[in-house]
């Protein structure tokens, strides 16, 4: 049987390989280092490669995506973490307007393998400033890629894949799946940005779910089941470039969809997925597509509230249910 | 300096001077889409500067980056073209202006963002670190940009890094409309060197020598790994923040004062004093660099447009 390690462990594992493999990849960002990251992402990294390579910063943001784009920029492939994507804010133009668009502004002429790591979500009473899900503000920017793995085994090949990119990539990693086993291969993979995953098979509905939402996805396709609903439930696992053809077979399969995400519901990334089922699986759909996100509010502290906020597995359920009457 | 050098650096001055007025001009006429930043009247800051420099040393610009590409030395046929949002220009007509880069010189762009350019230059003062080089980048910034936060946290994070990073203050005394004066309550922009624990210097801006020297030196220490130093050269821009500024903000008298001070014509006096250059000799750079300029008019207005369809290209590697 495969071995089966944390997510956690999958994403310090592809970076150790990766900068084991690279000496251009260096990580850096707040309390990184000897701390090994706020949610101890980066064990042990610090002994093995040193201070020159995993580098503690100084509580700014700024620097840290502009030391990104600048290095990315002049021949290495820095790994950047922002302790919490909420704190995007705070570096947002280097990434809007630098990262993002410096190849197509300088003509094409320059390349930018960097990647930001940013850990998001909510699930830990960590408040409005720190369990946020902004995927879509970065999906609508042309020229960043965006990556949202949801397991372990995703996460690793995902990131292996980002680090080996010759363009800006957005890395998500859920703070509350950290903790999530799942089975990884001790042998080195990838996987390929812009290929999504059927996480189960179905006939009767789709589900394409992201981050989090993916195991609820999960668990609510497999209490369908006893009452004879088959749902195939798909992982996009890269929002940009986006695996179209995956959700439009799956579509036109089931003719019924439901799109679940934590971001609020408003704007969010399930906005951009259903239109673009409307625009190439119209015909097949039996029924309005329904989207199963977070509420259109900051998330909440106190847990009654925040698990109000976040959507649950019978919320899925009932989504499910209603495309299927 | 040898006598050479300094012929040298005038032409580059007159280069940028003779450049920049014909910009102005056909930016007059119509002829460039856009933004138009003169450099007129800065030419020491980024001629002193670039001076120092290897041609895989790198520099940040910023919004009024003319000067500073010519004095890396840029290649102005392709970045008249980029004005004119032609094909054959740096960027192929996707940047222009402010966009104007040319990696191959390690000049990592103009930028349009006020203060942009200090992060990215402490960033590839990392990558220097991280490859083992003895490169260096001059990052190119204005008054204005000193009182943003990326001034603040590139200077902080230079310092404890000893990053081989010279921080090369323009101060032409106003962030658009709004003066020094009024947008800090210290004198030199240079005094908050202090508060990274780096050297903090302020120099003649319209002297090219000066300018030179203090970053030749601030080259040296940052080449030996003794890490970043600011820099700030007082100077002036003839023109306003842009083409079209009605620059309603300042006296008459006070554009005057400066002109008397014009960096090309302070340097001219000097080398003509020490009998380095004479009158007809200045006169003959004038008129090729006259025709240079010409040219590469001649080679924008000739060269196409890009195909609309490459609007969808060069977004991703």
């Amino acid at each position: 049987m495969m071995r089966k390690i944390s997510y956690l462990m999958a994403v310090n594992e592809a970076l150790s390989e990766e900068m084991a493999r690279d000496k251009n990849v260096v990580l850096f960002g707040e309390d990184v280092g000897i701390f090994g990251g706020c949610f101890g992402v980066t064990q042990g990294l610090f002994n093995k490669f040193g201070s020159e390579r995993i580098k503690d910063t100084p509580i700014s943001e700024t620097a840290i995506i502009g030391l990104a784009v600048g290095s990315a920029a002049t021949g290495i492939r820095p790994v950047a973490e922002l302790m919490f994507m909420d704190f995007a804010g705070v570096a947002m133009d280097e990434i809007l307007n630098q990262a993002a668009k410096m190849r197509y502004m300088f003509g094409g002429k320059a390349k930018l393998p960097l990647v930001i790591r940013m850990p998001y979500g909510a699930g830990i009473s960590a408040a409005a400033q720190h369990s946020q899900s902004l995927e879509a503000w970065f999906t609508h920017i042309p020229g960043l890629k965006v990556v949202m793995p949801s397991t372990p085994y995703d996460v690793k090949g995902l990131l292996k894949s980002s680090i080996r990119d010759d363009n800006p990539v957005i890395f998500l990693e859920h703070k509350v799946l950290y903790g999530a086993s799942g089975e990884v291969p001790e042998d080195e993979y990838l996987i390929p940005l812009g290929k999504g995953d059927i996480k189960k098979e179905g006939k009767d509905v789709t589900v394409v779910a992201t981050g989090m939402m993916v195991h609820k996805a999960l668990e609510a396709a497999s209490n369908l089941e006893g009452e004879g609903i088959s749902v195939e439930v798909i992982d996009p696992r890269t929002l940009v470039p986006l695996d179209e053809g995956i959700i439009i077979n799956s579509v036109k399969k089931t003719g019924r969809v439901v799109i679940t995400h934590e971001a609020p519901k408003r704007s969010g990334f399930g906005a951009e997925i259903s239109a673009i089922i409307a625009e190439k699986a119209f015909p097949y759909l039996k029924k309005g597509i329904v989207r199963i996100c977070g509420k259109d509010t900051p998330v909440p502290f106190s847990p009654p509230l925040e698990q109000f906020y976040i959507p649950q597995t019978q919320d899925i359920i009932n989504g499910i249910k209603y495309v299927m009457g | 300096m040898e006598k050479e050098e300094m012929i040298s650096m005038l032409e580059k001055m007159i280069r940028i001077r003779k450049f920049e007025e014909r910009v102005v001009d056909l930016f007059a006429k119509g002829k460039i889409p856009g933004f138009v930043h003169s450099y007129i009247g800065e030419e020491a800051v980024a001629v002193g500067a670039c001076s120092v420099l290897k041609d895989n040393d790198f520099i940040t610009s910023t919004h009024r980056g003319h000067g500073h590409l010519i004095a890396k030395g840029g290649n102005l046929n392709y970045m008249m073209a980029e004005l004119y949002g032609k094909k054959t220009g740096y960027c192929k007509g996707k940047g222009g202006s402010m966009h104007i880069a040319d990696l191959d010189l390690g000049i990592l762009g103009a930028n349009g963002i006020v203060g942009a350019g200090l992060p990215i230059a402490i960033g590839s003062g990392l990558s220097i670190k991280v490859r083992g080089t003895d490169q260096v980048t001059v990052c190119f910034f204005g008054d204005g940009a000193s009182n943003r936060g990326t001034f603040h946290e590139s200077l902080n994070v230079a310092s404890i890094w000893k990053l081989p990073v010279v921080f090369m203050n323009e101060n032409n005394h106003y962030a658009i409309s709004f003066s020094q004066k009024k947008s800090m309550a210290i004198p030199n922009i240079s005094d908050r060197a202090t508060a990274y624990g780096i050297p903090g210097l302020t120099v003649d801006g319209n002297d090219v020598i000066a300018v030179y020297e203090a970053v030749k030196e601030a080259v040296k220490r940052a080449r030996n790994g003794e890490g970043p130093t600011l820099i700030e050269a007082k100077t002036y821009r003839y023109r306003g923040h842009f083409e079209g500024d009605p620059t309603t903000y300042r006296s008459r008298e006070e554009v005057e004062d400066w002109k008397k001070k014009d960096p090309i014509n302070v340097f001219e006096d000097k080398l003509l004093a020490r009998d380095f250059i004479t009158k007809k000799e200045i006169e003959d750079i004038e008129k090729e660099v006259v025709d240079e300029v010409e040219e590469t008019v001649k080679f924008a207005e000739e060269s196409p447009y890009p195909n609309p369809e490459e609007t969808l290209e060069d977004v991703y590697a």
